[in-house]
């Protein structure tokens, strides 16, 4: 018998006993559609920690002033101010290095008309929005002839807009006040979120470096230096080059201890990546598990199914069928009945994952992969697991399958 | 006249626990091409086992058995399942038709086996029905047809490969006596204008009188083996 003919057999078997069928199915259906969905789970975080760890930028190196141990006395980070604009500048010039920002931080009460509102205040270069991926909403960002002319400039995070600006006019052009002096709001950024610690990313006025130095804090320092890298791959050749270089430039010699220390996210980014790949796989172990379980049920249901049919296998045989065909039919209804549970598993699985995502709103993501995956392991299990029960039907003897009652 | 069916001294004995049965206790018998026998006999007396070995279902446990020539115990299960598709057709009591499987997928199974092309399968299975009368109930299931009508199926389903011999046994020991005498007419029929060889297994004396050769066993030899000299029409 050819394939077609054993195909056409199994289904026409299969379809006269669809209730059977569909109750064999469920278990496999249950178990890949359950891989379906603890996979996208766990690969939606993988991918929800790995874009928030992107969105700090993974290429991002950080420059902090101090934490010197020094005679069992630890000053913590920014004890000691070494940073400057310039040491920025000198990091630019290294090869690798895609953007250099210093960072002034500064808390401020800040007044516009009558609204006033106790919100961060950022100096950054114009670079800051490359280094942050952070787009313009409205207006211009601040420039380099800002920085140089010291100008009293500001863009707006989206929160603050609201709070100073509730009437829902343009800020562009109006002028807020920061400690005392006036700034002009010449832009407004995008909607950033919350940081990864909470944090509302949009509570933030950034005004020039140079004018939160000479105008906010009167200092000639800076709170940090961000670069950014210009490939992930590049991350740790910078990073050495900066040590090295603000080394030489504070004039540090070994073992005196630095007075800075720089940074990067790209090991944490490593470190979360392969915890959701370790997590993944775990989830994915469990629901292999059902899997095997359903494929358990197939071999229950096809081992009741021969005994169910011994007259049926016997009049086969008396009619002609050798011990193959007979083996061929149980196996390929094996195969069959779990190759389509796997499909409908997979269609379940998608139509869980869609829900989970829409009530629980957790990240998900499948990995086209795994479906595959989960209908060719479901076809193996019809397989491994419809062996047995075939093997079985195609060594009985006609006559005893004919007699069987 | 060919030889069908050369048994010399068959034997089947079935172990039971410690003890053991003789079923058939060294049986000859020669089919030709073109007979009609009609094995009868009381409960028991081996007609089923000699049956069932004639049509390879079960083997012998000692003795000779050729069918067209070949020497049956020689053969492996392979050959013996093809001789069943091609050279045998079997009819049973209880019909064994598939359920919930239509009277014209019945109708070609052995062909499905035989390996016989689906185009023709079709056809084959309407002229063997036709023969048999139920060429209009090929869509029906088994459950919404009659007895009778469902020996029919199973005597259209033995015809399909063109077998050298029809075994049935005890075809009509389920039918009423009128429906029985109508399949025993279509036996009757294929034999004679058909030159189909059959041999059948009853122990009622009226359907026995269809046949050309009655073989009587008891006790698993043969009694007796004589022409039917008063046949029933
Ligand atoms: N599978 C079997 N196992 C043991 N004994 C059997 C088996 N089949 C038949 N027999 C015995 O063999 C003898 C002949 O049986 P059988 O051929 O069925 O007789 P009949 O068909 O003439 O009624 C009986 O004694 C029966 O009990
Ligand atoms: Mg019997």
């Amino acid at each position: 018998m050819n394939l077609r003919a054993t195909l056409r057999l199994a289904i026409q078997a299969l379809v006269r006993n669809k209730a059977r069928s569909l109750l064999t199915m469920l278990g496999i259906v249950i178990g890949v559609a359950a891989v379906i969905v603890t996979v996208a789970i766990g690969a939606g975080a993988r991918v929800s920690v790995q874009q928030s760890i992107a969105s700090l930028g993974s290429n991002l190196i950080v420059v902090q002033p101090g934490s010197v141990t020094q005679g069992g006395v630890r000053t913590g980070f920014g004890g000691a101010s070494s940073l400057t604009p310039q040491d920025g500048l000198a990091i630019a010039q290294l090869p690798g290095v895609a953007a250099v920002s210093p960072i002034v931080s500064v808390r401020s009460q800040v007044v516009a008309g009558g609204n006033n509102w106790q919100t961060q205040i950022t100096g950054v270069a114009p670079t800051y929005t490359f280094i942050k991926a952070w787009a313009l909403a409205s207006g211009r960002f601040l420039s380099e002839s800002d920085v140089a002319s010291i100008a009293k400039v500001a863009v707006l995070g989206q929160t603050v807009v609201t709070q100073l600006f509730p009437g829902g006019e343009s800020p562009i052009g109006k002028t807020v006040i920061i400690k005392g002096s006036p700034f002009t709001v010449i832009g407004t950024m995008t909607v950033l979120g919350q940081s990864g610690m909470g944090q509302d990313q949009d509570d933030v006025v950034l005004v020039p470096y140079s004018s939160a130095m000479e105008r906010l804090t009167g200092l000639t320092t800076v709170n940090l230096l961000m670069i950014s890298a210009a490939t992930a791959a590049q991350v740790n050749p910078v990073q050495s080059e900066v040590v090295s270089l603000l080394a030489r430039r504070h004039r540090i010699t070994p073992p005196q201890p630095y007075d800075f220390q720089v940074r990067n996210l790209q090991a944490f980014a490593q470190a979360a990546s392969s915890t959701g790949t370790v997590m993944e796989l775990l989830l994915a172990g469990v629901a292999a598990v059902s899997l095997l379980v359903g494929g358990i049920g197939i071999m229950n249901i096809m081992m009741v199914s021969v005994t169910e049919r011994t007259r049926e296998i016997g009049l086969r045989m008396a009619v002609g069928a050798r011990a193959r065909s007979i083996l061929n039919q149980f196996l390929t209804e094996s195969i069959v009945l779990s190759t389509i549970g796997g499909l409908i598993g997979v269609v379940v699985g998608v139509l869980g994952t869609i829900l989970v995502a829409l009530l629980a709103k957790w990240p998900t993501l499948i990995p086209p992969g795994w479906i595959f995956a989960s209908v060719g392991f479901s076809a193996m299990v019809g397989i491994f697991f419809g062996y047995y029960p075939a093997q079985k039907a195609a060594h009985l003897s006609p006559i005893e399958a004919l007699r069987f009652e | 006249m060919g030889g069908v069916v050369e048994v010399r001294n068959l034997r089947k004995i079935y172990p039971m626990g410690d003890d053991e049965v003789v079923a058939l206790g060294g049986v000859d018998l020669s089919i030709e091409r073109g007979e009609f026998i009609a094995v009868m006999g009381p409960s028991g007396s081996g007609k089923s086992t000699f049956m069932q070995i004639v049509g390879m279902l079960d083997r012998a446990t000692s003795g000779s058995y050729s069918f067209e020539g070949r020497d049956v115990a020689a053969l492996t299960d392979d050959e013996r399942a093809d001789i069943r598709s091609r050279r045998l057709g079997f009819v049973f009591q209880s019909y064994n038709l598939l359920p919930r499987t239509s009277a014209l997928e019945n109708v070609e199974l052995p062909m499905v086996y035989a390996g016989v092309p689906e185009a023709r399968r079709l056809d084959i299975a309407l002229e063997k029905m036709d023969i048999v009368g139920i060429k209009s109930l090929a869509d029906h299931m088994p459950n919404q047809m009659s007895g009778g009508q469902q020996q029919r199926i199973a005597i259209a389903r033995s015809l399909v490969n063109d077998p050298a011999l029809i075994l049935a046994d005890e075809p009509t020991g389920a039918l009423d006596t009128k429906t029985s005498r109508d399949v025993m007419r279509i036996f009757s029929d294929l034999n004679a204008t058909r030159d189909i060889t059959i041999m059948l297994v009853t122990h009622e004396p009226d359907i026995a009188a269809f046949a050309k050769r009655i073989v009587t066993f008891r006790d698993g030899h043969i009694l007796s083996d004589v022409p039917n000299v008063k046949r029933a029409a």
